[in-house]
């Protein structure tokens, strides 16, 4: 899958390739969108968000969702494979209620309720991500390694792979692209997610939309909207491409 | 060799396997048959502790075999189950390295042994070596199940109805091709099936069980001239019973040695009841034997196959 290999039309009906050319042109290029958002939006004094660069709260946004994806599929994907276990077999009740929990509870009131303990900041919204994205990690990752054929299994004890062996060699490469959905479906809810966490201070691409809400400017909120949409779909076109390398990766 | 001694296993209120004792020696083929609940499937899968006994002990080669570690025990084994139970990621290669894998034999060595494992299922190596599993027939799938089991040179097999799923021409020649297995590796097997036709083809001893409990432990011809109980009696069935009393005792038994006559000869290892189709199709009553090297081995007579022998008749 190298962008070497491709021929010239497949490079540039490339879902991933397209998604990021429009991503860094529109991260790059907004401020010279502003003679047009000016001439869209005649009536406002300051018709381009200038207070942040793009670029910076596009990083911003992206480590919020990077660092709380990562803790949602170490803490969901440990706790459904631990609940897939003998020893942990009891807990799957209680697991799979918290975090379907987690994700009913609003975030919004989730950020509400962490302000108070963690104060302003990027902190609450990390919880608030983390708790969000793990329901999609911990339900695929039970139902992946539920799936695992038992007479696969039966036979993988039989011949003698201990416990770590099936889990590692058997169970979660077959189980893979099941935990990866769950995971694709995590990061693109946390992608839009993160910008409302730009209510409690944690600096995102929301900024731009919640200030505009506020202040009645629609080209502030289109601004970030737009950056947030082709952000998510690189994304989602970078998890097809990772689904592909994972069917060859588990077939090893 | 495999040693119960008063084995119990129960599941709740439930005794799946009730006291039950008995030797299988060094390089005998078992079969272990029964209705289905007769608690067969058990005993097997305590062989090697995937259900662990509640009481009585179960010893290998004089070890008991509780005091060993259970992966350790397995690697000493081949398991073949129904469902063959493939790693459908991995292929056909890497599926039958799987044990030499977890034993840590070197790469040259493990590449040699799947070749010759291949060979020996008569599955072509060069053809079906990357195959992965999803490509085979089901047939197939069982050849490289058997593969896998023997990989890393055990000196038990535990197969639990490895050819039920199977139709009769592919499981007919996977039986075949197991005996000769059998006979030139010398592997301990002990082998679960509920086919009375399977258990006496292939069986060297053929254990009954019954609710938990071993009703019968004989050679074929015991089982079916001396049944213990009515249940053995109706597992073997009265249909074709003559046939079937025929076909475990091989031409070799019965030849008249000093004797010699022309025509297309049979091996000595043929079973009866095939010489006596052979004879039906040619229309005589007497054919010639020879023995594993082509050498004449005496004459069979029709009037030889209806003899009583020393295994009484029904």
């Amino acid at each position: 899958m190298t962008v070497a290999g491709m021929a010239p039309r497949e490079f540039l009906t490339d879902r991933l390739i397209l998604g990021l050319v429009a991503l860094v042109a529109l991260v790059l290029g907004m401020p010279s969108l502003k003679p047009l958002f000016a001439t869209l939006y005649p009536g406002l004094d300051r018709p381009l968000y200038e207070a942040e660069s793009f670029v910076r709260l596009t990083l911003d946004h992206m480590a919020l969702v990077g660092i709380s994806s990562l803790a949602a599929i170490l803490l969901g994907g440990g706790a459904g494979i631990a609940v897939t276990r003998p020893w942990g077999r009891e807990f799957r009740g209680l697991l799979e209620t918290v975090a379907t929990m987690g994700q009913t509870f609003p975030p919004v009131a989730v950020l509400a309720l962490a302000v108070p303990v963690m104060g302003f900041g990027p902190e609450p919204a990390l919880i608030a991500l983390t708790l969000y994205a793990l329901l999609p990690v911990v339900e695929n990752t039970v139902a992946g390694l539920d799936g695992v054929p038992a007479p696969v299994l039966d036979s993988a004890r039989g011949l003698g792979m201990g416990p770590a062996e099936m889990l590692f060699r058997v169970e979660l490469p077959l189980a893979a692209p099941v935990i990866l959905a769950g995971v694709r479906t995590a990061v693109i809810i946390n992608v839009g997610t993160a910008a409302i966490a730009s209510t409690v201070g944690a600096k995102t691409l929301g900024l731009p939309i919640i200030v505009g809400l506020n202040g009645s400017n629609q080209a502030y909120v289109i601004q970030g909207a737009l950056i947030v949409a082709a952000l998510a779909v690189v994304i989602d076109a970078g998890f097809d491409r990772l689904a592909i390398w994972l069917a060859r990766w588990s077939q090893h | 060799m495999i040693e119960f001694e008063r084995v119990t296993k129960r599941f709740g209120s439930w005794t799946a396997v009730d006291a039950v004792s008995f030797t299988v020696a060094e390089g005998e083929f078992r079969v272990l048959i029964g209705p289905s609940g007769s608690g067969k499937s058990t005993v097997l899968r305590m062989i090697n502790r995937l259900i662990p006994a509640d009481e009585g002990a179960i010893r290998i080669d004089g070890e008991d075999i509780a005091s060993l570690k259970p992966e350790e025990l397995r690697r000493r084994m081949g398991y073949v189950i129904q469902s063959v139970g493939l790693f459908p990621h991995w292929t056909v290669e890497r599926n039958i390295a799987t044990v030499p894998g977890l034993l840590g034999w070197p790469k040259a060595r493990i590449r040699d042994r799947v070749t010759e494992l291949l060979e020996l299922l008569n599955l072509d190596p060069r053809r079906y070596r990357s195959a992965y599993p999803h490509q085979l027939s089901g047939g197939q799938q069982q050849r490289v199940g058997v593969a896998r089991a023997l990989a890393a040179e055990p000196r038990i097999l535990l197969m639990d109805e490895p050819f039920s799923a199977l139709d009769p021409i592919t499981r007919a020649s996977l039986q075949t091709e197991l005996s000769a297995i059998h006979r030139r590796t010398g592997t301990t097997v002990v082998f679960v099936t509920h086919d009375m036709d399977e258990a006496l083809r292939l069986g060297d001893s053929i254990a009954v069980m019954d609710h938990g409990r071993l009703i019968q432990c004989a050679s074929p011809l015991d089982i079916l001239t001396r049944p213990a109980s009515p249940l053995v009696r109706d597992l073997v069935g009265r249909e074709e019973w003559g046939l079937k009393r025929l076909a475990v005792e091989t031409v070799g038994d019965r030849a008249r040695r000093q004797e010699s006559a022309a025509g297309e000869p049979l091996a000595a290892e043929t079973p009866l009841h095939r010489a006596l189709s052979e004879m039906v199709a040619r229309g005589t009553e007497r054919l010639p034997v020879v023995d594993g090297d082509g050498r004449p081995a005496g004459v069979l007579h029709l009037s030889d196959l209806v003899r009583p022998s020393t295994g009484g008749t029904a």
